[in-house]
C-alpha cells in the first residue's frame, strides 16, 4: 500500500462513519450513502497525492460523494426524490460549513443494528460503515472469507431497503429495544475477540480493540444510558486482563492462575470509572452493569482467595433475575463454590445441567470436573473434565481441559 | 495499538501561551479532546503543571540528587500526553495533526510496546524476566 493509500485510510476510519451518517441523513438510504462515500474515496486517492489531503478531509468526502449523487441524478430523465434533496443541500451548505451532527452516527448505529438484520448482518454492518474497515479487514477480523462478509453487507443494504427502515431516530418506546440491539452487537464483537470461540488463538485483539473503540463510541453519543456505561465498564474491565489471559505460549492463562501484576491498572480504573458514572444515574445497573460490577470485585482484588466472592454471588443472583440464563446460573455456581464450597455449588450446577441450552456445551462437565475434583471424586472429576474436553470447540481451551484431567 | 503523543514546548511558546486568553486554549483543546473521546480512540490524557513547580531526581552520582525546577539543559519542555488506542501508525498521524498546538510545539509520537513485540525473544529468560518486570511496571 502506497502512503497516500494508507493516510487516505486513516482519514476514512476517523471519518467515516461521520461522512456515512452525514450521507445517509440527507438521502435517507444507508446503502445508497455508503456507495456514495466509497465513490468519493476513490477520487481521493486519485486527486489527494498531487493536492495533498485537504485540511478538512472529512468535508472534502462529504461533498465529493454528494456531488456524485448529484452527477448521477442530473443522468437520469426523471427526477428521482433523493437526489434532489441532495442538490437543494448541496446548495444551502459549503465545504467550509461541514459540521457532522452527532445525532446522524447514533441513527447510523441504529440503522446497522436494526432488528429486520440477522445478527451476522448486523455486526458485517456495523464493522463496515460504523468502525470504516473493508470487507478484507473484516473477514479477517471474523476468520470468514471475504466472499461472505460481501454477501452478508449486500444483503444488509438490501434489507434495510426492502424493509424501508428510516434513516430516524426511534421513538420513545422502541428506544430501549433498539439500543439493546446495539449493545448486543458490540458485545458479541468484543465477546469474539475475546474468547475466539472457533480457531486456536484465545483472544483476537484487534477486534476486541474495535469493540471497545465502538463502546467508547456508544458511551459518547448517548452518555445518560446506564446500560452503555455498564457494557463499556464491562469491556475495559475484562480487557484489562488481556495480557496476563496468554502464557508465553499463547496458551490461556485461568483467572485463578493468572499473574495479577500484569493486569492493565489504567483499564481497570476507566471500566471502574464507567461503572461509577452508570451508578451514579440513579436507575440501577441492567445486565451488562452487573457483569461489570462482577468483573470490578475481580479486578480489585489481590488474590483469588481474597475475593469477595460472597458479594458475587450477589451480584449474580441479582443478574440471574434480571438476565436469566443457564451460563449466568453457572457462572453463580462457581461462585458459591468459593464463597460456601464444592458441595453446595455442585447441587447448583446439577439443577441446570439438564437445560436444552446447555446441551453438547462443554461448560456444564468443565465446572462439574471442577468441583468433583475440588470434593475428592478424582474418578469422577476426570470423566467429566473429558467430556468437557471432546465439546470444547477451542483449541487452546481443550489443551487446558485436557492437562487438567491429566494433573488429578 | 496504543501510541502516546508526547507534547513538547519551547520556552518561548510556553510564554507566548501565557500571553494568549485561556479561555480560547481551553475550548480549543477541549473540542480536541472532544473529538477524540466521541471517536472512541482516548485511553487517556494528562497536562503538566508549569516546568518551574519541577524537580529533577538525578542518578549520576551513588545518591540521587535531587533539584527544584525545569528539566536541565532542554529547549523542549515536555508538557503533557495523550494515550490513544488506533488500528494504524498513518491513524496516530492523522490525529497528532489535528491537534490545535502552533509554531514552538512539537508531538512525539510513541508506540507503546505490546506482548507481541518480544514474541520472537520469548525463549530468552532474560527478555522473559525483563518483559515481566515491564509489564509488572505498566500496571503498576
Amino acid at each position: 500500500m502506497s502512503d497516500i493509500a494508507r493516510t487516505v485510510d486513516a482519514v476514512w476510519r476517523i471519518e467515516g462513519a461521520r461522512v456515512v451518517a452525514t450521507l445517509a441523513r440527507v438521502t435517507g438510504d444507508v446503502g445508497l450513502a455508503e456507495d456514495l462515500a466509497h465513490d468519493a474515496v476513490v477520487d481521493a486517492l486519485a486527486q489527494w497525492p498531487s493536492s495533498g489531503v485537504p485540511a478538512n478531509p472529512g468535508g472534502w468526502l462529504t461533498t465529493v460523494a454528494r456531488r456524485k449523487a448529484i452527477d448521477g441524478w442530473r443522468r437520469r430523465e426523471r427526477l428521482d426524490e433523493r437526489y434532489a434533496a441532495l442538490a437543494r443541500d448541496l446548495e444551502e451548505t459549503t465545504e467550509q460549513e461541514w459540521e457532522p451532527i452527532a445525532d446522524d452516527v447514533l441513527r447510523l448505529v441504529l440503522v446497522a443494528c436494526h432488528p429486520v438484520l440477522s445478527r451476522e448482518s448486523q455486526v458485517a454492518l456495523t464493522l463496515r460503515i460504523v468502525s470504516s474497515l473493508t470487507t478484507e479487514e473484516i473477514a479477517r477480523l471474523l476468520l470468514v472469507p471475504v466472499p461472505t462478509v460481501q454477501a452478508r453487507i449486500t444483503r444488509a443494504k438490501k434489507t434495510l431497503a426492502a424493509a424501508r427502515v428510516p434513516f430516524e431516530t426511534p421513538e420513545q418506546d422502541a428506544w430501549g429495544e433498539r439500543l439493546g440491539a446495539v449493545l448486543g452487537v458490540v458485545y458479541l464483537v468484543f465477546t469474539e475477540g475475546y474468547a475466539a470461540t472457533s480457531g486456536e488463538r484465545w483472544i483476537r485483539h484487534e477486534l476486541a480493540d474495535e469493540a471497545l473503540r465502538l463502546a467508547r463510541v456508544l458511551a459518547g453519543l448517548v452518555p445518560r444510558e446506564p446500560e452503555v456505561l455498564g457494557l463499556l465498564a464491562l469491556l475495559e474491565l475484562q480487557a484489562a486482563r488481556f495480557a496476563a489471559r496468554t502464557g508465553p505460549g499463547g496458551e490461556p492463562v485461568l483467572l485463578a492462575d493468572q499473574d495479577r501484576s500484569r493486569w492493565d491498572r489504567a483499564q481497570i480504573r476507566r471500566g471502574r470509572d464507567a461503572l461509577r458514572r452508570a451508578g451514579e444515574l440513579g436507575r440501577g445497573l441492567g445486565p451488562y452493569g452487573l457483569q461489570a460490577a462482577i468483573a470490578e470485585q475481580h479486578a480489585i482484588a489481590p488474590s483469588v482467595e481474597e475475593t469477595d466472592w460472597a458479594r458475587i454471588v450477589l451480584l449474580y443472583e441479582a443478574l440471574s433475575r434480571v438476565a436469566p440464563s443457564p451460563v449466568v446460573e453457572l457462572n453463580r455456581a462457581v461462585a458459591v463454590s468459593r464463597a460456601a464450597g464444592p458441595q453446595e455449588a455442585l447441587a447448583l450446577v446439577e439443577r441446570i445441567a439438564d437445560d436444552d441450552a446447555l446441551a453438547g456445551s462443554h461448560l456444564v462437565p468443565s465446572v462439574r470436573g471442577e468441583l468433583l475434583a475440588q470434593l475428592g471424586r478424582t474418578g469422577e472429576a476426570r470423566k467429566e473434565l473429558l467430556v468437557a474436553a471432546e465439546r470444547a470447540r477451542n483449541g487452546r481451551e481443550r489443551a487446558v481441559l485436557l492437562a487438567k484431567a491429566r494433573a488429578l | 495499538m496504543k501510541y502516546m503523543l508526547i507534547m513538547r514546548d519551547t520556552p518561548e511558546a510556553l510564554e507566548a501561551s501565557k500571553q494568549r486568553d485561556f479561555e480560547e486554549i481551553l475550548n480549543e483543546m477541549g473540542a480536541y479532546n472532544d473529538a477524540l473521546v466521541k471517536a472512541g480512540v482516548l485511553v487517556g490524557a494528562e497536562g503538566l503543571s508549569d516546568p518551574s513547580e519541577g524537580i529533577v531526581v538525578d542518578f549520576d552520582s551513588e545518591e540521587p540528587i535531587v533539584t527544584d525546577g525545569p528539566y536541565g539543559e532542554t529547549h523542549e519542555l515536555f508538557n503533557g500526553f495523550w494515550m490513544i488506542q488506533v488500528s494504524s501508525r498513518e491513524e496516530a498521524i492523522e490525529w497528532a495533526k489535528r491537534c490545535p498546538l502552533g509554531p514552538g510545539s512539537k508531538l512525539e509520537l510513541r508506540r507503546v510496546n505490546e506482548w507481541e513485540d518480544f514474541a520472537e525473544h520469548q525463549d530468552n529468560e532474560y527478555v522473559q524476566k525483563a518483559q515481566e518486570r515491564k509489564t509488572g511496571s505498566a500496571a503498576g
